[in-house]
């Protein structure tokens, strides 16, 4: 059934990923790092100072002028992101061929395609918005991680489904899931750059922050913050929609549609934080940083529901397939 | 009095506020993780017996707050009731003030168009009114509902789009009502009830029938459809590498009395009649021993359910009780044991390798003696009671490792022989009258969801004014956005296309510029429109 060689591949291609993935790195780091960013804290410290909470559409959107190399390095990176992206497409499509059904059946399958759908999102954002480019070395980076962990420790051989995942239905509630956890990683990193950068822009705007600072080459914390929303916007009636479906499979699988089982309790709680930071965006008192808060717990809990509950509790959702 | 009302009506206030819903929804996030930390009784009473054993001072304390029944506490309830009292609250007077929005036209132009989000001047030769025309036009292209006024600084225009982004926020917030009260109605109206049946055998809709069940509060036993099931076969299918392929039960069914019909089961695929659903939740085998006694009688082909302690191996567990061996016997029998479907004797311990029964064998310990089984306290049907061994109550008569067809004789001349094996279903009968409900409810919740996220609604201003050198006119636009963030090309977009569209005008209509436009009669009245 399943066939050795185009299982050897989809490994293979893995590790070719992540070195692709590992070189867009270093490219985005060269452009931070080498990018020449003539009068770029003056004009930040202006534009604050005058008018520290209002956003000044264009003023404030990314770095305003860069060099010709630093944006050829750009460039590259952005290059060897896509061809890792397609790599990453690969290990999975040639993994689904390998053992002729759809390449989500275990943990190991389930965070790669995650982590394919973040880097597939994020090059979608940069290449819509070019000044989002430059958080490429800050969502590239901890891809290689999880990519690494995942390797490492998610590692399970191809092999066919369990009984209780051969139903149309992992098609619909796994995918669903993938795409909505994938968005939600860029989305966190995101309000975690926000976080960072809006901290800068406070100091910048007290005269207080280095204008060597790698910070100043993010896109401005508004940028952030919306890229942030509008991404977890996307994601969230796509998780919306992961969670009833798995609710509808739940039923005709284990006889209750919802039972309160950990991974269920997980994504609940996970569905309540973006509930929550959905409306924080636009409570009195919650906008700005502690909706970023809200939105990094949100991240987080994903996290949390993929590992802990997969590898530590016991439940109904056990196919990790992780000894 | 009076005082007692405004703090009410200051409570209820600061109940219905966001900032509150914000707060609760966190409390009730909060909340659910200890149900999903701690061993929860609706999930698994032995894995909570086990806490109670391993964490004898602090299982009792965390017993008193309800924390091995998270889901349906009383504080867990408290949480979710405040906020949908909190939902409600703030649901029906939007919903309200929407239907009016929906009814009426578009908000009258703040004073000051330039504090809007969006705000530009643009300058035409046209009169003002004609100038408003035009915005008019454009807007009403873009399927805005525009309304003209006369303001106090001059003519002026109010139009608005995207109702359906309210539309689709009641509905998201209402659906999520009615979703709770599906919940609660198959809570109230639900049951279920799971039993193990062994190929042949059978059960009948009963609470009496079940080895477990659970019921709401407000089901009878006369609520229950007398449906009928009984397991014709039971087929397990693996892989190569011993993956589980599928799970399959033929069952007849039917209602108590009347014809059986026939139908085939699975993993993913349970029976539906009517609002009861039968599932296979789970499957093992039932060794069936021969005991011939020393006089001769003979019990063919008796067994017992072993329940699987390992499920990559189906390696299992259980045991076998002969209370009545016929009159004049005093004693009884009983063994217990455990069983492998495919066995491997490891020295002399008995392991399983394959959950397929490829060489089924049984480790088994025979007892006689008291049973106990009339004692009053309830025994487990798959083991012996311990304290009767213990008391020395039953004795171990013999100890065997058999495969199918060998026997073993005890002491007294007894023959024990493991004559074969038949598999068993677990089966699980549920009846949820509130899950069409919850499904309707979600599907118009994510429906909501969807208007409400990318749906934008645009509030867009006018107000026209000569120009103050006299020359012209000046026209003054804003706008004000709800929900997309990238306002500013739209915007710019609008006001390039309402700029062209005046040049153009001015070049078409300049002969006659001075002749008054066709609504400029009577700007005061208002032209609703849809
Ligand atoms: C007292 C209770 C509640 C109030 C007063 C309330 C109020 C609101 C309001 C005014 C909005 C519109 C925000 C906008 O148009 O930009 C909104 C949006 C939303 N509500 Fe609620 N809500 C409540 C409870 C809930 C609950 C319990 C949930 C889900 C668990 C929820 C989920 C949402 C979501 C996902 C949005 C979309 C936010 C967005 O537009 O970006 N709400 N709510």
């Amino acid at each position: 059934m399943i066939d050795p060689s185009l299982a050897a591949l989809s490994d293979n291609l893995f590790s070719v990923a992540v070195v692709l993935y590992s070189l867009a790195v270093v490219a985005f780091c060269a452009e931070l790092a080498f990018g020449n960013w003539p009068a770029r804290s003056r004009e930040l410290v202006a534009v604050g100072a005058g008018a520290p909470t209002v956003v000044q559409p264009g003023a404030l959107d990314g770095p305003p002028a860069e060099s010709p190399g630093a944006r050829r390095l750009g460039g590259v990176a952005m290059a060897l992101t896509v061809l890792g992206g397609v790599a990453h497409a690969a290990v999975l499509v040639t993994r689904g061929m390998a053992a002729d059904r759809l390449p989500w059946g275990n943990m190991y399958e389930f965070a790669t395609a995650v982590v394919l759908v973040a880097v597939v999102a994020y090059t979608v954002l940069a290449l819509r918005a070019p000044v989002l480019r430059h958080i490429g070395a800050f969502v590239l980076g901890p891809v290689v991680l999880a990519m690494v962990l995942i390797g490492l420790f998610l590692y399970a051989s191809a092999g066919p489904l369990v009984a209780a995942l051969r139903s149309w239905w992992l098609g619909v509630h796994v995918t669903t899931a993938i795409l909505g956890f994938g968005i939600f990683f860029v989305s966190g990193i995101a309000s975690v750059l926000y976080l960072l950068r809006s901290r800068y822009e406070q100091k910048a705007a007290a005269g207080l922050a280095p204008s060597s600072s790698l910070l100043a080459r993010l896109p401005s914390a508004a940028a952030l913050d919306r890229t942030a929303h509008r991404t977890a916007v996307f994601g969230f009636p796509i998780w919306t929609f992961a969670v009833i479906a798995g609710a509808i499979w739940a039923e005709s699988a284990w006889g209750r549609f919802w039972g309160w089982d950990p991974k269920e309790t997980w994504a609940f709680i996970a569905w309540v934080v973006y509930a929550a930071y959905l409306h924080a965006r636009t409570t009195a008192g919650w906008r700005g940083r502690p909706s970023a808060w809200v939105n990094v717990v949100g991240l987080a809990v994903m996290v949390f529901n993929l590992l802990y509950v997969n590898m530590v509790s016991t439940g109904l959702h056990s196919y990790a397939g992780v000894n | 009095m009076r005082r007692v009302g405004g703090r009410l009506l200051r409570w209820w206030r600061q109940l219905t506020a966001m900032r509150t819903a914000l707060i609760l929804l966190f409390l009730l996030a909060v909340a659910a993780i200890p149900g999903s930390l701690l061993p929860q009784r609706s999930l698994s009473q032995s894995n909570v017996t086990r806490y109670f054993a391993d964490h004898p001072t602090l299982a009792p304390v965390l017993d008193k707050l309800y924390l091995f029944g998270v889901f349906s506490s009383p504080w867990f309830a408290a949480i979710y009731l405040l906020l949908f009292i909190s939902l409600i609250g703030c649901v029906l007077p939007r919903a309200a003030e929407h239907a009016r929005n929906l009814l009426s036209s578009p908000p009258a132009a703040p004073r000051h168009l330039q504090q809007l989000p969006e705000s530009t001047e643009l300058t035409a030769s046209l009169p003002p009114v004609a100038a408003l025309d035009v915005v008019e036009e454009e807007l009403r292209v873009k399927r805005f509902r525009v309304v003209r006024r006369e303001g106090r600084a001059g003519p002026e225009l109010s139009a608005e789009k995207g109702y359906l982004r309210e539309t689709g926020n009641l509905l998201f917030h209402l659906s999520l009502l009615a979703l709770l009260l599906g919940l609660a109605g198959g809570k109230l109206w639900g049951y279920e009830g799971s039993i193990l049946v062994t190929e042949g055998g059978g059960f009948c809709n009963s609470f009496q029938q079940y080895d477990t069940y659970s019921a709401g509060p407000l089901v009878s036993q006369s609520d229950l459809t007398p449906l009928c099931v009984d397991l014709t076969d039971f087929r397990a299918e693996y892989e190569a590498n011993g993956t589980a392929a599928s799970f399959t039960a033929d069952l007849d069914y039917g209602l108590a009395g009347a014809a059986m019909r026939a139908t085939t089961i699975g993993v993913n695929h349970p029976l539906r009649v009517d609002g009861d659903r039968v599932y296979v939740t789970g499957h093992g085998f039932s060794p069936s021993f021969t005991v011939v006694l020393p006089d001769g009688r003979s019990f063919d082909d008796v067994s017992a359910p072993f329940l699987p302690t390992e499920t990559a191996t189906m390696a299992s567990e259980g045991a076998l009780k002969l209370p009545d061996l016929g009159a004049g016997a005093t004693d009884q029998l009983a063994l217990q044991g455990f069983f492998a479907p495919t066995g491997l004797l490891q020295g002399s311990v008995l392991v399983s390798t394959d959950p397929r029964p490829l060489n089924p064998q049984v480790a088994i310990f025979v007892y006689r003696g008291y049973l106990g089984l009339d004692s009053g306290l309830p025994q487990s049907v798959y083991s012996l009671d311990q304290t009767q061994i213990d008391r020395d109550q039953l004795t171990k008569v013999g100890t065997a490792n058999l495969s199918v067809g060998e026997s073993t004789t005890l002491d007294d001349g007894t023959v024990v022989t493991f004559s074969g094996l038949k598999e068993f279903a677990a089966l699980q009968l549920s009846h949820d009258p509130g899950q069409g409900w919850v499904l309707a409810a979600a599907i118009s919740l994510l429906v909501g969801l969807l208007g409400m996220l990318l749906v934008r609604r645009e509030r867009v201003f006018a107000r026209v004014g000569p120009a103050p050198d006299g020359g012209g006119t000046v026209l003054s636009i804003g706008s004000l956005t709800r929900g997309s963030a990238d306002t500013a090309p739209r915007f710019t977009a609008l006001t390039d296309q309402v700029r062209t569209a005046l040049a153009d005008r001015n070049r078409t209509s300049a002969p006659d510029a001075a002749a008054p436009s066709a609504r400029g009669g009577a700007p005061e009245k208002e032209i609703p429109s849809s």
